[in-house]
């Protein structure tokens, strides 16, 4: 083999590899993200049922019922819009009434959500960002209530 | 007086920084030896320095002193004492003082060991471990100071997140620290090489043992990091594609690279420009790593609160290191001389397509990882990236890797025979395909493609050994012969042999355990009993205990299997008052490598519980695999070459000036 001969297999193998790695990235990108949406996002994009997606907001005071076998219903609130959400199995310790939360599932044909997970973050100081950002966007966060100094 | 004390050690330590970083590359530039020779002292007094800086705090949290406000935010004077040492480096500034402390450690051990490297490399390596270090106390004096005092000292503190309050913290950290700031040693050797603008095979030599001890201890901290992430937070899982864990695994992935292509190097002479640049990369991927978790960009497990000084100060280090090697690198590596070009198929070859593809693996963690930022700042979509995306790019990626895995050992330097190594490689081959059909045989109706994970994963353990089986000549010669060539086989053979098995014994636990584990989560009144796989979990009931800080609410469970009880198992909820926080300790039944796994859910009124149960079989062969990786690792750093270290200067040629350009 020549010198130039075995540049070339260099240099196209590196390009294979290359190849291969973004044409998996651009597959995966296609199918297999999710978006975050407040509640308010939820009404104003109309998102179709089926959709899986994330949603995150505070859980709304009083809202939690407990029922049978771990059924678990809540309403998501961001202080303009809420979403009632249906879960089964068992929240995460840090979950709490008047705290943000971020749960991912899908729209069902009547408006409620039914999640597949329940994600609360492992601070009680702690507000998810995306939650944090959506309140602001609708004028209900108190910035620096989390901070210390 | 003794948080001053600290205070003041560790500014000592930043005005050390700042002459080694200076007045060794003088001396390397004007061929000063008395100025080179600064450099040495200097990097083991810094090391002193901030050792004492790191100990004077870690006597204000033994001691309790909450009149320091790092103390008082993240101690509690009832905390068991093992907690008070760990919690030095529970909080975003303790963990960056025993960041900067294992920096010092690296710095100093190249000033005791390096002896034998020539003095201008030598002072040049010194310099830039101190730029880094230098930055990284000023960053901690002025955004992140874990001495600072409070007015008026509280009597209590405030505890430490009591997620953090076990025994995780005590390992986790410091041995992921010791990998990330590890391989700013190769980054150092990296930037001084281009400096020189002189790199050879020695080079290769001396940073190999350094990247070695970074990628072992890197290693062994994402797998405890990840068994601690599994039995804490009470999900079950290993591994969950979280910004954080990816930002460890870059660091890894781009280190497993660059150990390989220093091989290459040092064997070869080629492949050198590469080299360098994945040694910056290495690190580079390192303060990336420490940028997402500490500036609050992300948010996980792992995010303390944050402070936006902070993400800016170390966007500017990041900014300055990274950009500033790129650069330099861009400059200088068209200066340095070539290595050699090689055949496609020979060990080099082999370890080139290692390269290449644990780069493109790391490339897709990293697009997949800081997408959703990105797409944040353009457009304000938000976006998660997660598990599925991963299993789609990083797994083919790595299932190629797993594929070539024993090719490479097998192959002869310079030019090989493809065909003649696979045929080597058919015992492997059979073994696997033995593998995946009783496997197919024995579950049935299972997921597709479990089973040739199964036999990916025998494939992998099989190949590693193959290399190892026709060396020592087993089962074809005597015994003693065998055991006499096991003697005289160098130890870096035995250490490949084992991280590269080590590869394969975690991927079976990976596909096991993910596969054929079941899970079941239920409602459970007093005296019922629930069965999973061949256990069956009868529930007694639920004590109250107090423990030092916390109260505890402990379901107790008696496991009985075919009948016979065989374990009692206690999952908990503790209750920390301090911080008005519940952790669920889950229970854990190890049976041979399976575990059966049990955690809390919530308490009703009525005494019935909920509770989540898994049956994960081969579980712990996932972090085992990474102990034999660590153990295949400390065998190659033992062996005698690494060791006795480069050939003596006297067998290279005498001075040179420094600057060489490529002909």
């Amino acid at each position: 083999m020549t010198r130039k001969q075995r540049r070339l297999t260099l240099i196209g193998g590196s390009l294979g590899v290359l190849a291969l790695a973004i044409g998996l990235v651009l597959y995966a990108l296609s199918g297999s993200i999710v978006f975050f949406n407040s509640p308010t996002d939820l009404a104003e994009k109309k998102i179709a049922p089926g959709t899986a997606i994330r949603l995150g907001g505070i859980v709304q005071p009083g809202s939690v019922q407990k029922g049978q076998n771990l059924a678990i219903r809540f309403e998501v609130t961001d202080g303009n819009r809420s979403v009632p959400v249906a879960f089964t199995g068992i929240l995460p310790d840090l979950f709490r009434e008047g705290q943000g939360v971020v749960t991912e599932g899908k729209v069902d044909a009547n408006g409620l959500f039914v999640a597949t997970s329940v994600l609360a973050k492992h601070d009680e100081k702690y507000v998810p960002k995306e939650v944090a950002d959506a309140l602001k966007k609708q004028g209900h966060f108190i910035e620096n209530n989390e901070k210390k100094k | 007086m003794i948080a001053e004390f600290g205070h003041y050690a560790l500014v000592l330590a930043l005005g050390l920084a700042l002459i080694q970083s200076i007045v060794p590359v003088l001396g390397a530039r004007l061929r000063d030896d008395t100025l080179m020779g600064v450099a040495a002292p200097a990097a083991l007094a810094q090391f002193a320095f901030v050792a004492a800086s790191f100990a004077a705090l870690t006597a204000c949290y033994v001691g309790s002193d909450f009149s320091v406000v790092n103390v008082y935010e993240n101690s509690h004077s009832a905390m068991p004492l093992i907690y008070k040492f760990t919690s030095v480096w529970g909080n975003h500034e303790g963990s960056m003082l025993l960041w900067v402390l294992i920096l010092a450690l690296f710095g100093a051990l190249v000033a005791a060991f390096g002896r034998n490297l020539p003095s201008t490399l030598k002072a040049n390596v010194l310099a830039v471990q101190s730029w880094i270090a230098a930055a990284f106390y000023l960053f901690i004096l002025v955004t992140s100071n874990p001495f600072l005092r409070l007015p008026q000292a509280p009597f209590e503190g405030r505890d430490l997140n009591p997620i953090l309050q076990d025994f995780g913290l005590a390992v986790h950290p410091p041995f992921l620290y010791l990998g990330y700031v590890g391989f700013s040693i190769s980054f150092s050797f990296a930037v001084a090489a281009l400096i020189e603008g002189r790199i050879d095979a020695a080079w290769a030599r001396w940073v190999r043992p350094w990247t070695l001890a970074a990628w072992m201890f890197l290693t062994i901290g994402i797998a405890m990091g990840s068994y601690w992430a599994y039995y804490e937070l009470g999900w079950g899982g290993f591994w969950f594609w979280d910004p954080v864990e990816n930002a460890s695994l870059m660091p890894w992935l781009a280190g497993t690279a660059l150990l390989h292509s220093a091989v290459v190097m040092e064997k070869r002479n080629a492949l050198k420009v590469w080299t360098i640049l994945l040694s910056i990369l290495a690190f580079s991927l390192s303060l990336i790593g420490t940028f997402l978790v500490r500036s609050g960009v992300l948010t996980s497990v792992h995010t303390f609160a944050s402070d936006p000084t902070r993400g800016v100060f170390i966007l500017a280090i990041l900014v300055l290191f990274i950009g500033g090697s790129l650069a330099l690198y861009a400059w200088r590596a068209p200066m340095l001389k070539q290595g050699g070009l090689f055949a496609p198929i020979s060990r080099e070859g082999a370890l080139v397509l290692n390269n290449l593809l644990l780069t493109a693996a790391c490339a897709t963690v990293f697009f997949g990882t800081l997408y959703p930022l990105a797409l944040e700042a353009f457009n304000g979509e938000k976006i998660s990236v997660g598990a599925p995306f991963f299993n789609m790019t990083f797994g083919p990626i790595f299932i190629l890797l797993i594929l070539a895995l024993p090719l490479g050992p097998l192959l002869p330097w310079k030019r090989a025979d493809l065909l003649g190594v696979a045929q080597r490689l058919i015992g492997a081959a059979a073994l696997a395909i033995i593998a995946i059909a009783t496997t197919f045989a024995v579950t049935s109706g299972g997921p597709v493609l479990a089973p040739f994970g199964i036999g990916l994963a025998v494939f992998a353990m099989a190949g590693a050994l193959t290399d190892l089986v026709e060396r020592l000549s087993l089962f074809k010669s005597p015994l003693a012969i065998s055991l006499a060539r096991a003697r005289g086989l160098p130890r870096s053979a035995w250490g490949t042999t084992l991280a590269h098995f080590g590869l394969g014994v975690s991927l079976l636990g990976i596909v096991c355990a993910s596969t054929w584990g079941s899970e079941r989560i239920v409602s459970l009144k007093p005296g019922a009993t629930v069965s999973i796989s061949s256990y069956d979990l009868s529930f007694n009931g639920i004590v109250q205990r107090q423990g030092a800080n916390y109260r505890e609410l402990t379901a107790n469970f008696t496991v009985r299997q075919g009948g016979s009880v065989i374990a009692t198992m206690e999952p908990a909820k503790r209750s920390f008052g301090t911080r008005q926080m519940t952790t669920t300790e889950a229970a854990l039944l190890t049976r041979g490598f399976d575990q059966l796994y049990l955690s809390l859910g919530d308490v009703e009124q009525n005494g019935s519980i909920a509770i989540r149960l898994y049956h994960k079989p081969l579980v712990l062969l996932i972090w085992l695999g990474a102990v034999v990786m660590f153990i295949g690792g400390g065998l190659s750093l033992s062996d005698r070459r690494l060791r006795i270290g480069a050939p003596k200067p006297a067998r290279r040629p005498a001075e040179k000036p420094a600057m060489q350009p490529a002909e």
